[in-house]
């Protein structure tokens, strides 16, 4: 019972508002020593695993690409392709990203997208000038609530047509699994189960982003003076 | 054979360069702590692989604590500084156009294209790159590739691209390492078998007497035990041993492929709604400067609830 209290302080620490970055090492320490390490055994079996997994920050790299281009005017360029098109909206902007990244993930592509590379540079900028075109300059919530909800759509997009592809890492990891139970079963037998989730994400998030458009509208109706 | 090492140099040098600019940053109000965590995490990169574990878990309590005492400052813009990147960006705007679009577009098509094609490209008998890291040594040379092709465009010199990067991180904070710390994490707790202490709760208290309960039981402990784990992959094998497999298919009958598959996704409906799964869900909040870092978690739990309920429903009708 005791190996749990690193989630307990994970949770006392998020939800208390401490430095995450703070709160995760603290809980890991805490975890080892709970578990019967010693503390240099501890801060070694952190520090291999850190070091194990330093291919996670590497999406960093992008950051001077992005970065240049944001500086020679990148967002600019994107809000000027969406306010050439006259029917755009956030709601119909976003709906038509989410469809393209599900697709292009349920055929592999996982890497045609993603926060850094897509959502902050192009996807964000086109989303907020969607709306800028049609209720004039938006208030910081408003935007703040534009700029989540197409990180959002990045990520439920992602996350839900991936699994229809049959070499991604999580049906490799079922079949691994099962295998190991004794269970043999055909990647294709797992993807295939995914379609049916798949669908309900595309209509209930595209749903939800075409009621934003109303949304949006009424927020900004009920700001104007 | 190319390998992370290549890309590990390629990141340690801009984590370096982050550290010496922030370092000469006289708008940033602290200078030596934000230059001391950056050249951790260069140091981390540069020579994680020489220096002992315990060296590296040094290194990762001393960025810990350089946040969670609030060491990092972030620089600003005088005025001027401000006029003179707008005029930057109307003058380019005017010249380059649309084109300034393509380089944005090469990073994530070469790491595309170069997992196609180098992940079994042979030279002389050996893989030319690591098959298994294609992806992340394609994009490495896609970020390369790009700003050969941009900064030519846009007529500016290398150091441009490397400041923007320290502004960009000044943004993002130390929120870009908590990925990174989280995996660590979850590779501890896994040591300390934090998992099967979980899993054993669980089936210990919680009864299910039909296909339906059962089917609930196992998706809404696959996306808890992700809410906590931050990651589908952690909780997948500790419920599907615990529920999946002895109570969903054993006892009452399901399919296992569909029971895995559907139980899976429900893994990842958790992942949309914790804090722990920092990179989708805290490093777009950093990234896109919200002022809620729980706002894109607060946009995506509405779905993420809908689509673990037909999950249940789905599992319920196929599997059995």
């Amino acid at each position: 019972m005791l190996t749990l209290a690193g989630i307990a302080i994970i949770a006392i620490g998020f939800v208390a508002g401490f430095n995450p970055l703070l709160v995760v090492t603290v809980a890991a320490v805490v975890t080892g020593l709970a578990a019967g390490l010693s503390l240099h055994e501890v801060i070694s079996a952190l520090g291999k695993a850190f070091n194990d997994n330093r291919y996670v920050s590497m999406v960093w790299l992008v950051l001077p690409v992005i970065g240049l281009l944001e500086r020679a005017g990148l967002q600019d360029r994107a809000r000027a392709l969406i306010n050439r098109l006259a029917n755009a909206t956030t709601g119909r902007l976003l709906i038509a990203y989410f469809f393209l990244r599900q697709i292009a993930a349920a055929l592999g592509l996982t890497s045609l997208g993603g926060q850094a590379q897509m959502v902050r540079p192009l996807i964000a900028p086109m989303a907020e000038a969607a709306s800028e075109a049609r209720f004039g300059p938006l208030p910081d919530p408003v935007r703040s609530q534009i700029r989540a909800q197409a990180a959002a759509a990045d990520n439920i997009a992602l996350f839900f047509g991936e699994d229809i592809f049959i070499a991604m890492a999580s049906i490799l990891l079922i079949r691994g699994f099962l295998a190991g139970n004794g269970i043999e079963v055909e990647p294709f037998a797992l993807s295939v189960w995914a379609i049916p989730t798949a669908i309900v994400a595309l209509l209930v998030h595209g749903v939800r982003l075409w009621q934003l458009d109303r949304q949006l509208a009424g927020k900004m109706q009920a700001v104007k003076p | 054979m190319i390998t992370l090492s290549f890309v590990y140099v390629l990141g340690g040098a801009l984590f370096t360069a982050v550290a010496i600019l922030s370092g000469l940053d006289p708008s940033n109000p602290k200078r030596a702590g934000t230059t001391a965590f950056w050249g951790l995490m260069a140091l981390s990169l540069l020579l994680g692989d020489q220096i002992s574990d315990f060296g590296n878990g040094l290194i990762v309590l001393g960025m810990a604590v350089i946040a969670g005492t609030g060491g990092l400052g972030k620089g600003s813009l005088t005025p001027e500084a401000e006029t003179d990147r707008q005029a930057f960006r109307r003058d380019r705007g005017a010249r380059i156009g649309n084109w300034l679009l393509a380089p944005a577009l090469i990073v994530p098509t070469t790491a595309l294209t170069g997992t196609l094609l180098l992940k079994d490209l042979m030279v002389g008998g050996v893989h030319l790159v690591d098959p298994k890291q294609a992806t992340l040594i394609a994009m490495a040379f896609g970020v390369l590739l790009a700003l050969a092709v941009a900064l030519p465009l846009i007529r500016t010199t290398p150091m441009v691209p490397l400041q923007e990067a320290r502004r960009l991180l000044d943004t993002v904070g130390w929120s870009a390492v908590l990925p990174q710390a989280l995996a660590a994490l979850g590779a501890v707790f896994a040591l300390a078998g934090v998992g099967k202490v979980i899993g054993a709760l669980t089936t210990t208290y919680i009864p299910a007497h039909s296909p339906l309960a059962a089917a609930a039981l196992y998706c809404c402990g696959m996306a808890g035990f992700t809410i906590l784990m931050g990651n589908a992959f952690a909780a997948f094998p500790i419920m599907t041993a615990g529920i999946g497999l002895p109570l969903v298919v054993m006892q009452f009958g399901g399919n296992p492929a569909v029971v895995c598959a559907i139980g899976m996704l429900s893994g990842f409906c958790g992942t949309l709604m914790t804090p722990m799964a920092a990179n989708f869900n805290l490093v777009p909040a950093a990234l896109l400067e919200l002022p809620d870092r729980y706002s894109v978690i607060k946009v995506q739990a509405p779905t993420a609830l809908i689509l673990l309920a037909a999950n249940i429903v789905l599992m319920t009708l196929f599997a059995f």
